[in-house]
């Protein structure tokens, strides 16, 4: 086989595997929505984060305007704090609140926020007061427990 | 008495050989910059290495897809999930199945094909003319077959998963009748690129320096005999497998440990 | 040529100073062995296998170190540590290996053409003539363009000759250069080792047990036994006039003689159970 021949093999293959790799980024995964544009940073408390991930979606009416960078626990207050990259152009007023929602019945789990009135929007670096903790089951069904017990308790006292 | 003498012996051997081996490895890497000077040699390399194997890996890719596909569409039916076919597919592959099966199908074809024939060459004394043209074998030889290796396997693993992918496809699609805007879409969701794609061309690449090694070290350390170099790529099949499947436990508990 | 003296025995090009050599403590293949070997001959070294004849090629290139003793190369003690020297040992060294260790993934053209391309900047012009003109000389210029898998063993055995001259060394070692040929190819292969002897000026050695051809050939023989010791050494005719019973009977191929045909055994009545009267 010619020294030219090889070559040209050679470089086929490398282009097809290199287009393999362009189909899986971007067919396949999600290279194709990663906004490669600026993005700011906002920071959220939550009492409990429940099972939200590093990398995880920033949601608003459910389109993705940016990703989750940084999850750590305030060792003063014992919040979780969570860092979020928005992308640039997307702004939210200053009394938005985010909650950890999850998607789908079992799916992974996200921040959506919801948009407020103030005039003002947030700038970088600013903290997001408004926020919903992620729905605990434990809690869930022990509120309900509370609730049951509670409704039987009001009967019973309309009863007498 | 004996017995301990015995097992002495062998343990002292066993570690003698993981010392040249490991020796044979540094070596490998410090004539890699002499290799990258002649490309030429690597450019070869690659198509005798990575060319030759596209055949057997472009349709196991396929297979593997067509029967994943399969598999998991049985099993998520019953949870009302089939719609994430595409997305299981492709996280199964990408992660797991691309790197590690072409690393084993690697080790059998290009991996035995290598032990032989630097075996050979020993036997036949290639090796000992070169070094007696004051040229080194390892820079020569070696270090070109090793870069090949390197870089054929994470393409070979790449094209595995995106056949693998487009057969999932065909059969979703195609056969089940899932329907395709989602089939990508989900899967477009909730696959990263960079730890999911990513991580998995980190694997193939730490697999490709695994197979290729090994195949190299037991075609250089063999006997010249006819049974030293059949016993030799057996070895090299072995060795690699159980190389690549180890050291994929260690890296997917360490790239996908839900932190 | 006139008034030139002639050359003396004390023109040494390699010498083998008690040398003494094993792979490892078990087994010592070179005792204590001195030899000699003229600048400009063809010197032969005999024997039978497993008596160190290949050791010793490759203790003069320098592949091994000696356990003790000196190899000494045109003056100079060969070193093993020292890769500069080496480097210079062997880029005056030619060496025609028993079955010509050609590259199989080259052409007939491509494996002589390879120390060249290798070893020096020649222009690619330049080389192919020198290429072609060293397949000249071994017969074999036409066969340029053929793959190392199409060629025949006589053949090979001359592609790795051409190989071996391709830089004109001046000590050319063959290992085994008779071994496995047709007598045609013996011949041609012994004509032209002792042809390109002469014209280059160079030292040859060669290793062999083919009697006739080397005799045929070479201005001095060395023949060696087990362990390599140094049996006798002499010009082919002395040799072959040889009293010594050992030289006698390896010059003249005799299955018996202090070279025992039989391994030892026991007693053959042992063997065969025949000293045991039921």
């Amino acid at each position: 086989m010619s020294k030219k021949s090889i070559e040209t093999l050679v470089g086929l293959f490398v282009v097809l595997g290199v287009a393999a790799l362009l189909f899986v980024s971007l067919k396949a995964a999600n290279l194709a929505s990663f906004s490669s544009g600026e993005s700011y940073r906002l920071q959220a408390r939550f009492d409990n984060i429940g099972g939200l991930k590093a990398r995880a979606p920033v949601r608003s009416a459910g389109v993705v305007v940016g990703r989750v960078t940084k999850i750590a626990l305030d060792a003063k207050t014992y919040q979780g704090v969570v860092t979020l990259e928005i992308s640039q152009g997307v702004e939210f007023p200053k009394d938005s609140s985010a909650k950890i929602l999850t998607a789908g019945l079992l799916g992974d789990q996200y921040i959506g926020i919801e948009p407020g009135a103030d005039d003002k929007n947030f700038v970088a670096g600013d903290v997001i007061k408004q926020t919903q903790s992620a729905v605990v089951l434990e809690n869930l069904i022990g509120q309900f427990l509370f609730n049951k017990a509670a409704d039987a308790g009001t009967e019973a006292g309309d009863k007498k | 008495m004996n017995v301990l003498a015995l097992i002495g012996a062998r343990a002292l051997s066993v570690f003698r050989g993981w010392g040249r081996a490991a020796l044979f490895f540094r070596d490998l890497l410090l004539a890699v910059p002499a290799a990258l000077r002649r490309f030429g040699l690597v450019v070869t390399q690659i198509h005798a290495i990575g060319n030759r194997s596209l055949v057997i890996i472009l349709a196991s890719g396929a297979a593997v897809g067509f029967v994943l596909a399969l598999q998991m569409y049985y099993a998520l039916v019953n949870y009302g999930a089939a719609e994430s076919l595409g997305l299981v597919v492709n996280l199964s592959l990408v992660r797991e199945l691309g790197p590690v099966v072409t690393a084993l199908l690697f080790a059998g074809r290009a991996g035995t094909s290598l032990t032989a024939e630097i075996g050979l060459m020993k036997a036949g004394e290639q090796i000992a003319a070169l070094e007696l043209m004051a040229i080194d074998p390892r820079q020569r030889v070696l270090a070109p077959r090793f870069l090949a290796g390197l870089v054929s396997m994470p393409l070979l693993a790449i094209l595995f998963s995106a056949v693998g992918i487009l057969g999932a496809w065909l059969v979703a699609v195609g056969l089940i009748g899932i329907d395709p805007g989602n089939f990508w879409s989900i899967q477009q969701n909730g696959v990263d690129v960079w730890r999911d794609v990513g991580n998995g061309v980190v694997k193939s690449t730490v697999f490709g320096i695994i197979c290729t090694s090994v195949a190299l070290y037991q075609g250089y350390e063999t006997e010249a005999t006819p049974e030293g170099v059949a016993y030799a790529t057996t070895r090299t099949v072995v060795i690699s497998s159980l190389a690549v499947l180890g050291m994929d436990f260690i890296l997917t508990a360490l790239m996908f440990s839900t932190r | 040529m006139l008034g030139k003296s002639l050359p003396e025995m004390s023109d040494t090009f390699i010498e083998i100073d008690h040398v003494t050599f094993g792979y490892d403590a078990s087994r010592t293949i070179l005792n204590d062995l001195s030899l000699r070997f003229e600048r400009g001959k063809v010197t032969a070294v005999l024997g039978g296998s497993g008596c160190g004849k290949t050791t010793l090629l490759r203790l003069i290139a320098g592949v091994h170190a000696a356990n003790s003793g000196r190899v000494i190369v045109d003056g100079e003690v060969v070193n093993v540590r020292d890769r500069a020297q080496l480097y210079r040992l062997r880029r005056r060294l030619g060496m025609l290996f028993q079955f010509g260790a050609l590259f199989t993934d080259l052409t007939v053209y491509e494996n002589v053409a390879f120390p060249m391309r290798e070893m020096t900047d020649l222009p690619e012009a330049l080389i192919h003539d020198l290429v072609l003109m060293k397949l000249n000389a071994v017969g074999l210029r036409g066969a340029s363009h053929l793959k190392i898998s199409e060629v025949s063993g006589g053949m090979a055995r001359r592609i790795a000759l051409a190989r071996a001259i391709a830089l004109d060394p001046e000590l050319i070692m063959y290992d085994e250069p008779f071994a496995g040929l047709d007598l045609i190819s013996m011949g041609v292969a012994a004509k032209l080792i002792r042809t390109l002897n002469d014209v280059t000026g160079a030292t040859s050695l060669v290793i062999s047990h083919d009697v006739p051809e080397c005799m045929a050939i070479s201005d001095w023989v060395i023949l060696l036994a087990g362990g390599g010791r140094l049996v006798a050494q002499g010009t082919p005719a002395e040799l072959m006039a040889s009293t010594d019973p050992e030289v006698r009977q390896f010059v003249r191929g005799e299955p018996d003689g202090p070279v025992k045909f039989h391994y030892p055994a026991r007693e053959m009545a042992d063997d065969f159970g025949l000293g045991v009267q039921p």
